[in-house]
């Protein structure tokens, strides 16, 4: 096809720039190649298993990730995720199973040789080289000419808006523009896959959550895939296409953030991202996809409904929201499931206010509703006897 | 008041131990020798007026007249170079062993490095001897090995100072290498990997370049003292080694010239002076970057 070739990339390049620039803050619905039979995942993991010693780290985990995505790896310190990034980065090996980056097994190939950058926790600042310098630090080890290395380096300060800080060395600026600096240095050699380990971990606040969206439209607008490690639900969720969340070696569930929110696999997941209410008792049928739920001796069993089927008699575990309960002080009519209980405690967020209600048989149950009314009309305060309330749909019925 | 209390007390202890006692050797240095006690003149018995009058710069010209003084501080500093060099690259890679090593091993080899200052230095040095010599430990073993059939000769040499200076002074260049490379943080070095370093280059890239700082150090540490040694050169060194500190140590001693001893000693205070100020503004320059 000779000469025809570079007018196609162009053309590709084109239209994948078209197609990747959705103007909207969140993710195009249709971004989801993880649901095309037909869609080559970038990074493919296959039965991996970690050993250090005797200590699995990983355990027989099998995983696709797909380009131009931004995958979060969540959980608790100690799970696993950060190995999982060591061996993408190539700095810790596999025990077992392969690990694959675009169709090729990556086992025996160095850190410095994969199309892998990373960004680490610390930054890893180089703190004799300034921030130029930091920045064409990969680039001078492709021997690029000195012209193109200039104008790689200022794109990618461009990109982070650092231009003015060429000259700096690392220690002369702050927290955040560091953080800036490490994400343009990772990004310089434009990787096929960036890892970010804790990138924001040790920014404030209120910059942590300025910086993830700018993450995000960094990521869109270099189209590289990110996956990235932390144990900050909010920031997963915020930052991520899909997130894995990940205990002792193995992935529990990866699902996009509103499918492990809305639909957790099990109470471990339910109960690590967000807040949520766990009702245990036994399942009996009620119709189609519908069951009751016995939970309490004294108590009215609870409409459930669930995809998953149940047998009459099987434990299982009612994850709610306590966003999805409302919380009346009058009876309320016509509800697929009410209970009647006293306000134990109520956390004012000022937005948002949780009530913790008692309910007869000691269980307590959080229902939180937002505050459109002036914190001195709330007419529900502490010993109050209420009533909470919630659709058959509002809760996932879980059998772990 | 406080605060010019707390800077008076350095001050004080440089004025009482440093100065005083360099103005009386610069005093002694631009004096005659003389046969009395002390051995030079004039003297403050002398009377102030007479004093200024009897001092002269004639022991500083008489030290250029004799080329065995410019040949010995040309041979000190030759001698101070290379040795510091020898033990810069024995040193560092211990220092760098050390920093590598896991946590737990660390206060042992630390231990292990300064284990030799329990002994006395005149010891030490004389065990040097003991292996060094053409009958010592280090033939006997070579010859036993089938290394070598005739014995080396290396005490009453060159090599045997080299060997003294770098096994004596070898701590000074570990404990400032080793806290450079304790401080920096590994992750400095897989970054460099990640971005294609291969492990050399980012040893020359990164490690070499933030050890920098112990690495001027510990060769000051070194150079200085090792400048004006006297003990190693005159029990390792043969008739060949012809160091500062010997002839100095001769003039006193030997000769009872405390004039041109004297000369001798100012002379290599202000050859060392310029290392010192080196030495002073990279620990400056140090603390600014880290402050």
């Amino acid at each position: 096809m000779g000469p025809l070739r570079p007018c196609l990339f162009f053309y590709l390049f084109l239209r994948g720039d078209l197609v990747a620039k959705p103007s909207t803050d969140t993710w195009d619905k249709e971004f989801s190649p993880w649901n095309d039979p037909d869609e080559k995942p970038l990074i493919r993991f296959k039965n991996v298993t970690k050993k250090f010693g005797d200590f699995v780290a990983i355990d027989d985990l099998t995983l696709d990730i797909y380009t131009r995505e931004f995958f979060a790896l969540l959980g608790p310190s100690g799970c696993g995720k950060t190995t999982m990034m060591r061996m993408l980065a190539g700095f810790e090996s596999v025990t077992e199973g392969t690990i694959e980056l675009a169709g090729q097994n990556i086992a025996d190939v160095p850190p410095n040789q994969r199309a892998v950058n990373m960004m680490f926790q610390s930054y890893a600042l180089f703190p004799h080289l300034s921030i130029y310098d930091n920045i064409a630090f990969g680039l001078k080890r492709d021997k690029l000419p000195k012209d193109k290395i200039d104008a790689r380096v200022a794109e990618m300060l461009k990109l982070v808006r650092l231009e003015k800080f060429a000259r700096r060395k690392p220690h002369q600026i702050s927290g955040g523009q560091r953080q800036r600096v490490a994400l343009a240095r990772s990004l310089a050699k434009g990787p096929k896959l960036l890892l970010l380990d804790e990138p924001l971990g040790a920014l404030d606040k209120k910059l942590r959550q300025d910086t993830q969206f700018e993450l995000m439209d960094i990521q869109e607008t270099t189209g590289t895939t990110f996956v990235i490690v932390t144990h900050d639900q909010e920031e997963a969720m915020t930052v991520a296409s899909r997130v894995a969340v990940m205990d002792e070696g193995r992935i529990i569930q990866v699902a996009t953030p509103g499918g492990i929110y809305e639909g957790p696999n099990s109470v471990y997941v339910a109960d690590f991202i967000g807040d949520v209410n766990i009702i245990t008792g036994t399942a009996k049928a009620a119709g189609e996809s519908k069951y009751y739920v016995d939970w309490g001796v004294n108590q009215a069993p609870i409409l459930a409904t669930s995809e998953r089927p149940f047998s009459d008699g099987q434990e299982c575990h009612l994850a709610i929201r306590p966003e999805k309960i409302s919380i009346t002080k009058e009876k309320p009519e016509e509800a697929e499931n009410a209970v009647q209980g006293k306000v134990l405690d109520i956390a004012y967020l000022g937005n948002l206010s949780t009530y913790h209600v008692e309910l007869p048989g000691g269980q307590i149950i959080k229902a939180q509703t937002a505050n459109t009314r002036r914190l001195s009309r709330r007419n529900i305060t502490w010993e109050d006897p209420v009533w909470i309330r919630w659709n058959a749909t509002a809760g996932v019925l879980l059998a772990e | 008041m406080r605060r010019f209390a707390m800077i008076a007390v350095p001050y004080g202890w440089l004025a009482v131990l440093f100065l005083i006692p360099f103005l009386i050797v610069f005093k002694i240095s631009l004096s005659d020798a003389a046969l009395a006690i002390p051995p030079y003149a004039p003297t403050m018995k002398d009377g102030f007026g007479a004093l200024l009058q009897g001092l002269d710069f004639e022991n500083f010209v008489f030290l250029t007249t004799d080329d065995l003084y410019y040949k010995a501080y040309l041979s000190s500093l030759k001698i101070a170079f290379f040795s510091t060099f020898f033990t810069l690259l024995v040193g560092y890679p211990m220092a760098y062993g050390m920093a590598r090593a896991p946590e737990e091993w660390r206060a042992t080899l630390m231990l292990l490095v300064i284990l030799p200052f329990w002994t006395s230095f005149l010891i030490r040095v004389y065990a040097l001897i003991g292996i060094l010599s053409n009958e010592g430990l280090l033939n006997q073993f070579l010859l036993w090995l089938g290394v070598i059939s005739e014995p080396l000769v290396i005490l009453n040499t060159n090599i045997a100072v080299y060997v003294g200076i770098v096994y004596t002074y070898l701590p000074f260049m570990i404990l400032p290498i080793y806290a450079a490379l304790d401080r920096m943080d590994d992750s400095l070095i897989e970054a460099a990997e990640d971005l294609g370093c291969s492990r050399m280059s980012a040893f020359w890239l990164v490690t070499i370049p933030l050890s920098k700082n112990g690495i001027i150090a510990g060769c000051f540490l070194v150079f200085i003292p090792a400048l004006g040694e006297f003990v190693i050169p005159s029990l390792l060194g043969g008739s060949g080694t012809l160091m500062i500190g010997k002839v100095l140590f001769e003039e006193f001693f030997n000769n009872r010239d405390w004039p041109v001893a004297s000369a001798v000693a100012v002379i290599l205070l202000l050859i060392l002076i310029i290392p010192i100020v080196l030495f002073q503004r990279n620990q400056q320059k140090q603390a600014e970057a880290e402050g």
